[in-house]
């Protein structure tokens, strides 16, 4: 079987900073896994590297079964990406989204139009499709972020603190969207700073200073460590020396978020 | 304060911006060392209510007084005693943390040195990197400066919008630690978030939703104004226990909650035990063999769930 996400020791410097420390994980096709940490925790370098946005210093890692050195064109084409600050235009319409990122992914006029229609009717957007999308709720342009990124139907989606802000009923439709899409076949990775949402995921791992903490299904970590919340056990890896002082947001010194 | 009077009292406050309800007769006090979280999505309202405490706009109808003092008469006397920490990133990035500090110290009439004792246990945090831009800072650093800033000057009341919104979860937890401490000093706190979890971390939290405020209570009493009975269930293939649940003659409402689905039953009179032996029966018998099912008590966000009393409707 193949994995969807295979990493081996993958390592990445900034001069005599590692930010991404012989990392090793694997994520199996169909699979929503949460990818947690503290800011400077080494996350978005991870997920640069995962993309095929930045190079790795050393090791390796595949996504969809392309290399994320030597392929990394073929990974782009093969992932999903959906970020809470930058996601869809908000001076397009609805169906404009539609039509620039199914242009941009590849797809044919009639697929963007069918797939298209059917984003619009499943989203309940018929009345709004031609409005510009600053005018939608946010947790509705959370929701149409979150199609038009698997509009290509991508192996893997990565999702980038997908849910901020948003009420806890449109969070929940969000999460059903995700469960329906790892049903379909998509992998997930996600990363929150909520480690309710987290509670969620099949499988979550828990970087720390650029090394992989502790990985496991939520049930699991919570048992191991025997903690009722994911969160307790975040504070505990994460900061050690809870006690507040200096130290506290020591991890962050270095300035990479 | 004048006359005893609560440090924060909004009346029927209503604001319009054309065709969408900002605010709608929204009313609640203030206490002193009382520590009150507005709850609720982006859009609720939450950040048009503070600026209207904060006399940056005007409501439309309605009263509020701070301190004693109304938000439209009064505004230039409130704005000097009121610490004010705006949801935005509104630091100057290309100033360093000690210059922020000493300018907004300056613009208030006071120095750091003056307000050093009250901002200290949050500022010596962030001291080692008193000479680094602010616009270099990492999330939770950046929450200390700003609530630095916001206190510098001694104020009487704080209103905080949204201040740990992108923060990890330990310097959120952090950060909380901080307002436990100052609203125990006998400073009374307004603040926002869109997070469920952080509202029990407030002695008293007002749930708004799309202008309106559906409940004003503490925390752990919330759950007292769920109308139904509300049941954990879990299994394996929860995507697809929750489509069945949903077709189950008695269900409310059957949401995801972690690893676990909340499915709420109209059966409030029966007996929670039996209730959960005939749920259970139910899913048995459309193939889901490994469900369990017990009663639990309601949270703050099955709550707010029932209360916004929109339909469940799934997206996907």
């Amino acid at each position: 079987m193949t994995l969807a996400i295979d990493v081996h020791e993958l390592t990445r410097r900034f001069g005599n900073f590692t930010a991404v420390d012989s990392i090793t994980f694997h994520v199996e096709e169909g699979e929503v896994f949460g990818f947690l940490g503290a800011n400077g925790a080494g996350k978005t370098t991870a997920i640069k590297m995962l993309i095929g946005l930045l190079a790795p210093t050393s090791g390796r890692a595949s996504v969809a079964g392309y290399d994320v050195l030597t392929q990394a064109e073929e990974v782009r084409r093969h992932i999903g990406y959906m970020s809470q600050r930058f996601s869809l235009y908000d001076d397009l319409t609805v169906r404009e989204n539609i039509t620039l990122y199914g242009g941009i992914y590849g797809l044919t006029d009639t697929q963007i139009r069918e797939r298209g229609d059917a984003l619009i009717r499943d989203l309940r957007l018929g009345k709004t499709a031609d409005e510009r999308v600053s005018a939608l709720p946010l947790g509705w342009k959370q929701k149409l972020a979150f199609s038009v990124a698997i509009l290509h139907q991508p192996a893997v989606v990565f999702l980038d603190e997908p849910t901020g802000g948003v009420d806890p009923i449109t969070r929940r439709q969000f999460w059903e969207m995700i469960y329906a899409a790892a049903a379909r076949g998509t992998t997930v990775f996600v990363t929150t700073h909520y480690l309710d949402e987290a509670e969620y995921c099949d499988r979550v791992s828990i970087m720390v200073d650029g090394r992989i903490a502790a990985m496991g299904t939520p049930e699991e970590l919570k048992r191991e460590h025997r903690v009722a919340t994911l969160d307790e056990l975040f504070v505990r890896l994460a900061r050690p020396d809870a006690t507040a002082g200096t130290a506290a947001d020591h991890s962050s010194a270095s300035g990479y978020e | 304060m004048n006359g005893g009077s609560p440090p924060l009292v909004v009346q029927g406050v209503s604001k319009r911006f054309e065709e969408v309800v900002a605010l709608d007769d929204v009313s609640f006090e203030v206490a002193r060392a009382e520590l009150f979280g507005l709850v609720g999505p982006d859009g609720g309202g939450k950040t048009t209510l503070f600026r209207i405490l904060a006399t940056l706009l005007l409501p439309d109808s309605g009263s509020a007084t701070v301190l004693g003092l109304d938000v439209v008469r009064d505004m230039w006397a409130i704005r000097s005693r009121v610490g004010y920490m705006p949801g935005r990133f509104s630091l100057y990035p290309d100033l360093g943390v000690e210059e922020n500090l000493r300018f907004f110290a300056s613009v208030f009439g006071t120095t750091l040195e003056e307000g050093y004792d009250l901002i200290a246990p949050i500022y010596r945090q962030i001291e080692p990197f008193r000479d680094r831009r602010a616009g270099a800072l990492s999330g939770g650093m950046k929450q200390k400066l700003a609530l630095s800033c916001a206190l510098v000057h001694r104020p009487d009341i704080l209103f905080l919008d949204e201040p740990t919104t992108g923060v990890d979860a330990v310097s959120r937890r952090e950060f909380w630690d901080l307002l436990d401490s100052l609203r125990d000093s006998g400073l009374p706190i307004l603040v926002s978030t869109p997070y469920m979890d952080e509202a029990s971390r407030c002695d008293r939290v007002a749930l708004m939703q799309q202008g309106r405020i559906l409940a004003i209570d503490a925390p752990e009493a919330l759950g007292a104004r769920f109308p139904d009975r509300l049941f954990a269930v879990r299994g394996r293939d929860r995507y697809a226990m929750l489509q069945a649940l949903r077709g189950y003659p008695h269900a409310v409402s059957t949401f995801p909650f972690g690893e676990e689905l909340h499915y709420s039953d109209s059966r409030t009179d029966a007996d929670a035990g039996a209730t959960a032996r005939e749920v259970l029966g139910f899913l048995r018998s459309k193939g889901f063999a490994d469900a369990e099912v017990a009663p639990i008590e309601p949270g703050i966000e099955d709550t707010f769930m029932a209360l916004m009393g929109a339909p469940e409707a799934a997206a996907a």
